[in-house]
């Protein structure tokens, strides 16, 4: 792929910068974890694009395997997360993140 | 301008319409729909890249099984759409203003050092580089203990989220 290296870091840093505004924005607890996923994949497109900018090494496939474990910790903290908003409705009978300011439910 | 870089400012335009999309909607299945595409993209990028193996374990944990839980969970709850509550109206203006800073800071630190910038990922590829068996042999050669972690990451969290909704027992109920 013969695009300079900056333009996909240019490219992972704006979809972070969208996954920044969305936690900031939304209320909906939801569109807030879908935020985090899309950083957590803009961080691992900056990972590939490093790996591939260091191509001929045996080590540029660190980066790989370093994606592979995001990938994995995104999933568990998914399911513990979207567990946790399951939970959060049933008490309150909403997900919006301006109703959960009380400690006890 | 040559094949591959019309190739990525289209699919990049893509990925950045489809996430502004994700948070523009204001139906929480919509917003889903839009990061599945969103993440479809990037996969499309990494198999750019020579990272296949990557890809495909994109797609389907990503856009695959992360994806249909969120979706799963939203009509669980049938919470697609909020009431709007409006407590804090200069919350978006300000939001808006500190990401676009941030895409600023971003694109200044990477272009302002022109001596970089023509670096491209032209370079030479080994062959299988990027392909299940050179991950496999690098993750299990290499990186052996944080691979069986992780499987006890995944074994932590499975329980940890059945025990927290399963709720406190059937007095409760």
């Amino acid at each position: 792929m013969n695009v300079p290296l900056n333009y996909l870091l240019a490219l992972s840093g704006v979809l972070f910068a969208i996954g920044v505004v969305g936690v900031l924005v939304r209320r909906n607890a939801i569109v807030i974890f879908m935020s985090i996923e899309l950083m957590l994949n803009s961080a691992n497109l900056a990972f590939i694009a490093f790996a591939r900018s260091f191509a001929p090494a045996a080590e540029a496939l660190r980066g790989h395997v370093l994606v592979f474990f995001v990938i994995a910790v995104a999933a568990a903290e998914v399911a513990v997360g979207l567990a946790l908003i399951v939970v959060i409705f049933r008490t309150k009978k909403s997900i919006d993140v301006d109703q959960v300011s009380s400690l006890k439910g | 301008m040559n094949v591959d870089l019309i190739l990525f400012i289209g699919i990049g335009l893509v990925a950045v319409i489809s996430a502004i999309s994700m948070l523009a909607s204001q139906n929480a299945i919509y917003s889903a729909l839009f990061l599945v595409i969103n993440f479809i993209t990037i996969a499309t990028l990494f198999l750019l890249m020579n990272a296949a193996f990557i890809a495909m374990v994109q797609i389907t944990v990503y856009a695959g099984a992360i994806m249909v839980l969120f979706l799963f969970v939203i009509m669980l709850l049938g919470a697609e759409r909020l009431q709007p509550t409006g407590s804090m109206p200069w919350q978006l203006p300000v939001a808006v203003l500190l990401g676009v800073v941030l895409i600023a800071e971003v694109v200044f630190a990477l272009f302002h050092d022109a001596s970089n910038a023509a670096q491209g990922l032209s370079g030479n590829v080994t062959q299988g580089f990027g392909s299940p068996t050179s991950i496999g042999l690098i993750l299990f050669d290499q990186y052996l203990v944080p691979f069986e972690i992780t499987s006890i990451l995944l074994l932590v969290g499975m329980i940890g989220a059945i025990v927290i909704t399963r709720g406190r027992g059937k007095e409760n109920r």
